[in-house]
């Protein structure tokens, strides 16, 4: 493929090497090799925000078999957003503090401004207090896949229940979410799929959904313009309930002729249907395209590009993507066994595809959030302070051009297609000051609001360590969580120069810190650890390699 | 299978030549200051460099009082150093180690002010505590968690770094070179210095050498983050033109690292950085054993270390001369602290208090300030030698006489008032307000006054459409009052800020507004 051609040259050049970029051929054979820590840092790395010593620990000494099986275990549903916006200025007169809006009347443009901020820390809320589960990248990654903005939709109990729904669907049937999607009354604001009508077709949704929900662009990805015309016919006839918040089929409004399709689909005729009948058609019409196998390839590349690596290479596509995808259709389209068989993979674990992911804007400052264990407000007994300060993070990721529930159009965030950059699109001469500033923040000074105030504790960071008072280990096993690399041993001489002050004995660091411990109200001796600690850490994540998974 | 073998070699995270940007703030246009705006300004060039030799240098076999020469031999004979061997200083009773004949030369020269006995009250014999308190400039026992440089830039460049680099200054305020984060360039908020992480990765950073990324997937992207962080590294291109303009440079010694990282402060001082403080380090003074050859003592460890020291120091003023920048640079020398008088048996001396330190350059008043420290006939194993000068004097007397400094803004640096010592030349002393140019460069976003205050004064703050928070900290970092926290439109506002009982004393007011910082510095007068 030529974009690949062109994507080679570029990192060669890039890459500051005269040697071609090393691929691997490895393909989704099991992994058999050692699942040691480094292992199980990029696993964990991939399917969850942000690993902390608490999930290295829990994992430790499970086998991949038991660690996948954990993760893809779908998490529970979450409580939903509350209203924690009613002051002096805005009353929701249907919902008192603390209790949700989803179900409540929709009231006005000023509170459902107010709902979507709730909506979005809340969201943010749950990445940060997530728990083993690959739950919550999975509905990020279909989020990104469905995309829809909240000011499109236009009301935030539609943005809720569309959520809700990928999230319950995480780790489903993809064919069943697409139907789902099809009928989701957030879905059909967004892309005019309320408007389509008989006597007014509107091709929106009907597009979308082959070229980037099901069928890809891909050079076998061939339904024609006519199979967009007639896939928008069949889907004619659906409208949005704002009162229950729901969608419904309305038979007067459906196209009730038969509608023909290409070759691509081997001409297959939808036969129109008059009356309530009207509705099934969207079955045939799903029937007839998940029959693709180029469906499966699709969202397989897609996976692949949100857990492995932008560059689907000839050796990736057929080790990888080709098995993947027939595991994904033998499965009738059930996402999980396709997704175990990737994260169990040789391929996955290959050491020429670690380390080599460029943190989403979420995935840095949620990630550095759980890495570090910042104490946020308490969710139940401070919930507006807790909602406060997930939507600093949420504002944070979207400064750095990561907006939660907003991505910039229906095709979600370019890292994830858009050639030839893809994950480097994240990282610009704009964004990372800014990822580097937000850091410089957590590890300084904080982020101080209404008197609460989040910021990394370096030292009880430090203390889950397995022997903190060891310059060397504890310089190990941060480096070990923090990067998923390797390091030269420069660089850990490096770090422990800030440690020690530039002093050469290891017990000097190891005194101050016992000195810490055993004087923990001490604060001069917890200042010596402190400001160490905070320099060391601070550079860590200065480093280009922090900003890579 | 290939991939096996690149398993070991693959993705070194390299040092890479990280400049570490300190990003901050704050603020002090001492209304003094502003006044003298209408005054014909001086913009001082002149540039300190600061040696800070880690791990607590023995004084004793650094400057050694020829006088007390049998006292001395009671309490440390095993590591004394020949007395014929000893640099006397012209007719003084005081010597040099040996080692140290560059420095022997620039005191001929009359470039070496030679400070004895330099310590605190209450001497702390930790290597991090000491070495927080030389750099932060507090009490023994006192916690601060700005440095004196930190605080001295903050006043000098109040607003940084809001809209920094600018016109007025396009360089870092401070550069160090070497493995140690310096506490001593925090200002109040965050650091207001940038390290260059090491010699080699200066000459990567200047001629365009990156340590090298693997070709992997992993190595290519690491390789992209790191050209955009070279390009978004706001002093980069500054500090590569400084460097590119120098060609050609004096002899340095080899196999001396303080030497190296003097290489590089010459050429950037010479190439014409507006750069006021660089730091440079040697590490190894923490000589608990065998500090000597027992048959030679004027070899070994800390002959070599001193040695070191003093030919990397001439050859740096050589060089200074040779590029015609020597006027311009001052240095010093400082370490946390001294050693034990007595010596112990493993050949080593312990940690200790008070000891001598370096002051060098062209414009320095020349010769020996103080006595010679008084030997007692016996010496105990606890001994340790009393302070003579107070080492915020003498960073006190260079902020006032080599950078001008006015009395106002010194006490905001320095905290309390030390005595001043005569260590520059009258010709070269500071005798006029420097002009305040620097206060206006940046973005100012929180301003107070009047200041200094008795009973209240107003802060005005400058904000973006967001949350905005305006705290008060005390010198030791400790929050005192909040005065606003809460969303807010953009635009200006004011706050009252009153003495309740706080007490005379600098206090800061920090803004945070989004990511924006800024503090600013205020002081309680009775």
């Amino acid at each position: 493929m030529d974009r690949r051609t062109l994507l080679f040259g570029k990192q060669e050049e890039s890459a500051n090497s005269s040697l071609p970029l090393l691929r691997t051929t490895t393909g989704l054979s099991p992994y058999t090799g050692i699942f040691g820590s480094s292992e199980l840092v990029h696993l964990l790395d991939r399917t969850l925000f942000g690993i902390n010593r608490t999930d290295l620990n829990f994992f430790k000494n499970q086998s991949l078999e038991q660690v996948v099986n954990t993760l893809l275990v779908q998490a529970p549903a979450p409580l939903p957003p509350v209203n924690v916006y009613n002051d002096t200025n805005i009353n929701d007169p249907n919902v008192p503090l603390g209790l949700t809006w989803v179900n409540a009347p929709y009231t006005d443009g000023t509170i459902n401004a107010r709902r979507y901020t709730s909506f979005k820390a809340w969201w943010t809320g749950l990445l940060l207090n997530q728990n083993r589960s690959i739950t919550e990248k999975m509905s990020l990654f279909w989020h990104n896949h469905f995309a829809t903005e909240t000011v499109d939709v236009g009301d935030a109990r539609f943005v809720y229940k569309h959520h809700a729904l990928l999230r319950a669907n995480a780790l489903g049937n993809v064919k069943s979410l697409v139907k789902q999607i099809t009928l989701d009354p957030a879905m059909l604001r967004y892309l005019n799929g309320y408007l389509n009508t008989k006597t007014a077709p509107d091709e929106n949704y009907a597009r979308e959904l082959q070229e980037l929900f099901t069928l890809g662009k891909g050079p076998n990805s061939k339904y024609t313009e006519d199979d967009v015309k007639a896939a928008a016919r069949v889907l004619t006839g659906y409208r949005t309930d704002a009162t229950n918040i729901s969608s419904t089929f309305d038979p007067n409004r459906h196209d009730t002729g038969n509608k023909q399709f290409s070759a691509f689909y081997n001409n297959q005729v939808i036969i129109g249907k008059t009356g309530a009948q009207g509705a099934n058609e969207l079955d045939e019409l799903l029937d007839m395209i998940f029959a693709q196998e180029e469906v499966s390839l699709y969202i397989c590349r897609r996976l692949y590009c949100f857990f492995v690596y932008y560059d689907i290479d000839a050796a990736a596509e057929s080790q990888v993507i080709v098995p993947m995808a027939r595991i994904l259709r033998q499965n009738n389209y059930d996402i999980k066994p396709a997704l175990v068989a990737l994260l169990k993979s040789e391929h996955f674990f290959d050491v020429l595809n670690r380390g080599c992911m460029i943190k989403s804007p979420i995935d840095l400052v949620v990630g550095t959030c759980r890495q570090f264990g910042i104490v946020f407000p308490n969710a139940q007994s401070d919930t507006q302070n807790a909602y406060l300060m997930w939507d600093y993070i949420r504002a944070q990721g979207s400064s750095m051009q990561q907006n939660l529930g907003d991505p910039p159009n229906v095709a979600g965030w370019p890292a994830y297609y858009q050639e030839p950059l893809f994950y480097r699109i994240w990282i610009n001469s704009d964004t990372l000051p800014k990822r580097n500033q937000f850091l410089d923040l957590m590890i300084g000074q904080g982020y101080t609001r209404n008197g609460k105030k989040i910021v990394i504790d370096p030292v009880a960071f430090a203390s889950q360590f397995s022997t903190p008072e060891n310059p060397n280990i504890l310089i190990n096993e941060s480096l070990e969580l923090m990067y998923n690399q390797s390091v030269s041993q420069q660089l850990k001489d490096f770090l422990k120069g800030i440690l020690l002050s530039g002093q050469l004995n290891d017990y000097y660091w190891t005194n101050a810190w016992n000195e810490h411990k055993n004087n923990p109200s001490n604060t001069s001796a917890k200042n010596i650890v402190l400001s160490r600690l905070q320099s060391m850490y601070k550079y860590m994540m200065n480093l280009a390699e922090y900003q890579l998974s | 299978m290939k991939r096996r073998a690149f398993i070991k070699t693959a993705i070194p995270a390299a040092v890479f030549p990280s400049l570490i940007g300190g990003f901050t703030f704050q603020a002090f246009g001492a209304s003094s200051l502003l006044s003298a705006l209408t005054a014909a300004p001086t913009e001082t060039d002149h540039v300190l460099v600061l040696i800070q030799l880690n791990g607590g240098n023995d004084g004793l076999n650094t400057v050694i009082p020829l006088d007390q020469y049998s006292n001395l031999f009671n309490a440390r004979s095993n590591i004394l150093i020949p007395e014929n061997k000893i640099l006397r200083l012209g007719n003084a009773a005081t010597g040099l180690h040996p080692a140290m004949t560059g420095l022997k030369r620039l005191y001929d020269e009359g470039k070496l002010n030679v400070i004895q006995s330099v310590g605190y009250p209450s001497p702390n014999f930790s290597h991090f505590r000491a070495t927080d308190i030389w750099l932060t400039g507090s009490d023994s026992n006192q916690t601060l968690n700005s440095g004196w440089m930190g605080r001295y830039l903050n006043e000098e460049y109040p607003n940084y770094p809001v809209d920094y680099p600018n016109a007025i200054m396009p360089d870092p305020l401070a550069i160090q070179i070497g493995s140690v984060i310096s506490p001593g360039f925090m200002g109040p908020g965050l650091n207001m210095g940038m390290a260059i992480a090491n010699p080699s990765s200066f000459y990567s950073l200047v001629n365009g050498i990156q340590d090298p990324a693997p070709n992997t997937p992993a190595g290519s992207e690491l390789t992209y983050i790191r050209q955009i962080a070279q390009q978004t590294q706001q002093y980069a291109s500054v500090i590569k033109a400084s460097a590119g303009k120098i060609t050609q440079q004096g002899v340095y010694p080899t196999n001396n690292s303080l030497a190296d990282q003097l290489k590089i402060v010459s050429r950037l001082i010479a190439g014409g950085l507006k750069t006021r403080i660089y730091m440079v380090s040697l590490g190894g003074f923490d000589t608990h054993a065998n500090q000597v050859n027992s048959t030679q003592t004027e070899t070994g460890t800390h002959a070599v270390l001193l040695q070191r020291v003093s030919d990397a120091i001439k050859a740096f003023m050589d060089d200074l001369k040779y590029l015609n920048v020597s006027k311009r640079v001052l240095g010093m020398t400082f370490s946390e602290f001294g050693r034990r008088v007595k010596s112990n048996s493993s050949g080593g001396t312990d940690h200790g208090a008070a000891a001598p330190l370096f002051v060098f350059g062209d414009a320095v008043r020349s010769g020996i300030t103080g006595v010679n420290p008084t030997i007692n006939t016996v010496v105990n194993t606890n001994d340790n030698l009393p302070m003579q000068y107070d080492f915020r004097s003498i960073y006190a007397s260079l902020l006032q006489e080599w950078f001008c400094v006015p009395q106002t803004t010194l006490s905001n640096v320095m905290l309390k008032d030390f005595q001043q010592l005569p260590l520059i030349k009258s010709s070269d002393s500071c005798t006029k307000t420097p002009t305040n140019n620097n206060q206006l460069a940046g973005k100012n976003l929180i301003t107070n006054y009047p200041n200094p205050f008795t009973s209240a004064t107003t802060i005005k703050i400058e904000v973006e459409t967001g949350h905005v928070l305006v705290q008060i900290f005390d010198v030791q970092g400790r929050l005192i009052k909040t005065l606003l926290d809460s969303q807010k439109a953009s635009g200006t506002y004011y706050l009252t800020f009153e003495d309740e009982g706080w007490g005379q004393g600098v206090y800061y007011a920090r803004l945070q507004n989004g990511r924006v910082q800024q503090v600013r510095t205020m002081m309680i007068v009775q």
